[in-house]
């Protein structure tokens, strides 16, 4: 991991970060033919290769959808496996083109990192696991507690805040991954892990007993995940933005995988904006027209991919809660494609 | 210039060795200057245009993170300034103390594999094969897990006589806090190590003169040990202690020594001390057998001749690899960041980089650090090795 820090710190010094930096990023990736995509690599329901090496995941799909959207194949993605401290220098300095790495959207990474957050793709909150054998049924009890966190996250942030919020004493031990962190957990270093909600679900699958562990009702922060690009090339920027805003049109206008092609004879005039029958939205975009088409074609919108991977139809079985539709209870909302 | 003026034939200066060999290197510096200023300005440049916020403005900003181990005081309301120096002195912590230990530890082994006893030897000589031979990230996992695993947990901790703990959660001990009063004990403390210095420099004096021999061990002992105890208890024990607590999760209180901790340091002398074996062997066998059989013929003991003839001998060619050994274990100790011990890397490199995202200033600060170590480090070595250097007459 230092490694590639100073590898990247040379890169940056040498001047590799501003020639990726400027509006070229479309023009590079087209013609290198392939998006370079840094993702988790040890979260099940948003970054994780399973046994034969095929990449999964929330996240993931939101990669292989852009590359759908720009080549028409959902494939050329190649996938990054980033830890959360290195994440940030690696899009900076150019290493990959969207960061799509369950990361959360703050002012600071937003401004002073010289990066853009573009949409949120799904909306977390932090969470605590510990040992049923405790007895503990709040968060509020966790006084004294020692905590395995991950390094270089708003979770370590955020764990201090509500300690000290709370007056609570806190004993926080520190790894560089989550991996390390959930093992020094489970070999009862801590008390308590904590990470993302959605974390949690996928962490306690892991654990060798499973049902030992609860995860806690208090949700202490406000987590909002979401695709990052660098600061500077706006073209771009529109592209992963709406690349998300198109999957959850999409979901809101019923056009799914299995019927995409029926809606193409569809008179709605929105689902003739989207699909690109009507308008040229998306060569606006610098896109063809039909990239929406493309993308809930080759990986679908944006409720099938939550639940595929993060929802019913995956081991986590994470309800859709405040990631639904606006208008179903929820706050996914797209801006209208017009 | 006063090359050309030392009466000399005069040939034109482009000719002259020491000229050409000047300009050379004024060239030379002149390029590395050159590359240095282009690529710190190109640097600035690029931050710039990319909105990457620069300079070192963030050290004074509040960090919000907790630290597990901190030597000065520190709380998640304190700055990024603060928490490098925490970092700085959880590093120089594992560092100092595994120098020390890794040195004792690797004498004994060095020795122990040149000793006539066959098994003594053959064992020295297994441990040294095996650890020096296997990755130290490896074995820092090891033994982090090792520990983890062996002790038990919370409330099953190992009690220890006068008040301690041992558990998965760390070493707790009874932590003296002083009070009014003992500073007399300190003050004899001081006395004591003063005296001591003294009384070796008598010793000595008076051997050279007479070749008589004080037991100065013993003196020493007496003096450093027994008279600020003596003082005291004299002075009726003015120090309390602070006992550690088990809380509901947690034992709070007294000293805590973090499991992290213990298995860096475990690591690191266990790995090192491999390396000066092997350095304090090399020293020894270079000194000449006939130095070993003077000492003999003069009536010494095999102690006295090793300590008092063959050690002094061998630190001519022992200081200088032991130099880079201990450079060696100042650099490994940044392995801590696998195993979660906060070090210098680990919160700075680690978390402050990534909460401020200016990797450019805190990897060249902490490039810094560790050459200002490495190069302090290196001349205490230096002067040392003047000292055992061989002295030509």
């Amino acid at each position: 991991m230092k490694r590639v820090v100073i590898r990247m710190a040379l890169a940056a010094i040498l001047g590799v970060a501003a020639s990726a930096a400027s509006a070229q990023t479309l023009n590079s990736v087209k013609s290198r033919g392939v998006v370079h995509c840094g993702a988790n690599g040890t979260l099940a329901g948003f970054g994780l290769p399973d046994a034969q090496g095929r990449w999964t995941g929330l996240d993931v799909e939101f990669c292989r959808a852009l590359a759908a959207a720009i080549f028409n194949d959902p494939s050329k993605v190649k996938f990054v496996p980033l830890t959360a401290k290195d994440r940030f220098t690696a899009l900076q300095s150019g290493e990959v083109d969207v960061l799509a790495r369950n990361t959360t959207w703050t002012s600071s990474r937003d401004t002073s990192l010289g990066l853009n957050f573009t949409a949120i793709t799904y909306f977390d909150g932090q969470g605590f696991m510990v040992r049923k054998a405790l007895k503990v049924n709040s968060a509020l009890e966790l006084n004294d507690a020692a905590v395995c966190v991950q390094q270089g996250t708003t979770t370590e942030l955020n764990l201090a805040d509500y300690f000290r919020a709370n007056k609570m004493k806190l004993k926080t031990v520190t790894f560089a991954t989550a991996d390390e962190a959930l093992k020094a957990y489970d070999s009862s270093r801590c008390d308590a892990y904590t990470t993302d909600a959605s974390g949690l679900a996928g962490e306690r699958l892991r654990l060798a007993n499973t049902n030992d562990h609860i995860v806690l009702p208090e949700i202490i922060s406000k987590e909002p995940l979401g695709p990052v690009v660098r600061h500077g090339d706006d073209q771009w920027f529109d592209i992963v933005k709406w690349t998300h805003y198109a999957m959850v049109t999409a979901e809101e206008l019923g056009i799914s995988k299995a019927n995409v092609d029926d809606h193409m004879k569809s008179d709605n005039p929105d689902v003739k904006r989207l699909l690109g029958t009507e308008g040229k939205h998306g060569e606006a975009l610098g896109l063809t027209n039909d990239w929406a088409y493309r993308i809930i074609k080759q990986v679908g919108n944006y409720g099938e991919s939550f639940e595929r991977n993060v929802g019913q139809g995956s081991a986590l079985k994470i309800g859709r809660g405040l990631n639904g539709l606006w208008n179903k209870g929820g706050l996914q909302y797209a801006p209208p494609i017009r | 210039m006063s090359v050309v003026e030392t009466g000399k034939p005069k040939a034109p200066l482009i000719y002259n060795p020491k000229v050409r060999g000047i300009a050379y290197q004024v060239l030379l510096c002149a390029l590395i200057g050159f590359l240095v200023y282009g690529a710190v300005t190109n640097a600035m440049d690029n931050l710039a245009r990319a909105k990457i916020a620069s300079g070192f403005g963030f050290w004074e900003h509040t960090a919000g993170f907790d630290i597990s181990q901190t030597l000065i005081e520190y709380a998640t309301t304190s700055t990024y300034g603060r928490a490098f120096w925490v970092g700085l002195l959880n590093t120089l912590l594992v560092a100092g103390l595994g120098i020390v230990f890794a040195t004792i530890l690797g004498f004994i082994i060095g020795i122990a594999r040149l000793s006539k006893n066959w098994l003594v030897a053959k064992v020295a000589a297994a441990y040294v094969e095996l650890i020096r031979n296997l990755p130290l990230l490896l074995q820092l996992l090891f033994w982090y897990n090792a520990v983890l695993k062996a002790l038990p947990e919370l409330r099953e901790s190992l009690l220890i006589p006068g008040g301690g703990f041992l558990n998965n959660r760390g070493l707790f001990l009874p932590q003296p806090t002083f009070k009014e009063g003992a500073s007399a004990a300190l003050i004899a403390l001081l006395v004591g190590i003063l005296a001591s210095i003294a009384v070796r420099i008598w010793a000595k004096r008076r051997q050279m003169r007479t070749g008589q021999r004080a037991p100065v061990l013993w003196i020493t002992l007496a003096l450093v040990f027994a008279l600020p105890l003596g003082v005291l208890v004299l002075s009726g024990v003015p120090v309390d202690f602070v006992y550690p607590e088990a809380g509901r999760f947690n034992i709070r209180g007294g000293i805590e020594v973090l499991p992290e901790f213990m298995a860096l340091l475990f690591g690191l002398v266990i790995y090192t001390a491999a390396f000066i074996a092997e350095v304090v062997r090399a020293g020894i066998l270079a000194v000449s057998k006939g130095q070993a059989e003077a000492a003999y013929a003069l009536g010494l003991r095999p102690g006295p001749t090793l300590r008092l003839v063959v050690v002094p001998l061998a630190m001519r060619v022992i200081v200088p690899p032991l130099t880079s050994q201990y450079l060696n274990l100042t650099k490994n100790s940044s392995l801590a960041v696998a195993i979660g011990y906060p070090d210098l890397v680990q919160i700075f490199t680690g978390t402050v980089l990534n909460q401020t995202g200016q990797a450019v200033e805190v990897v060249v600060i902490t490039m810094a650090v560790y050459l200002t170590i490495s190069l302090v480090t290196s001349f205490l070595m230096n002067l040392y090795n003047r000292r055992v250097a061989l002295v030509e007459r």
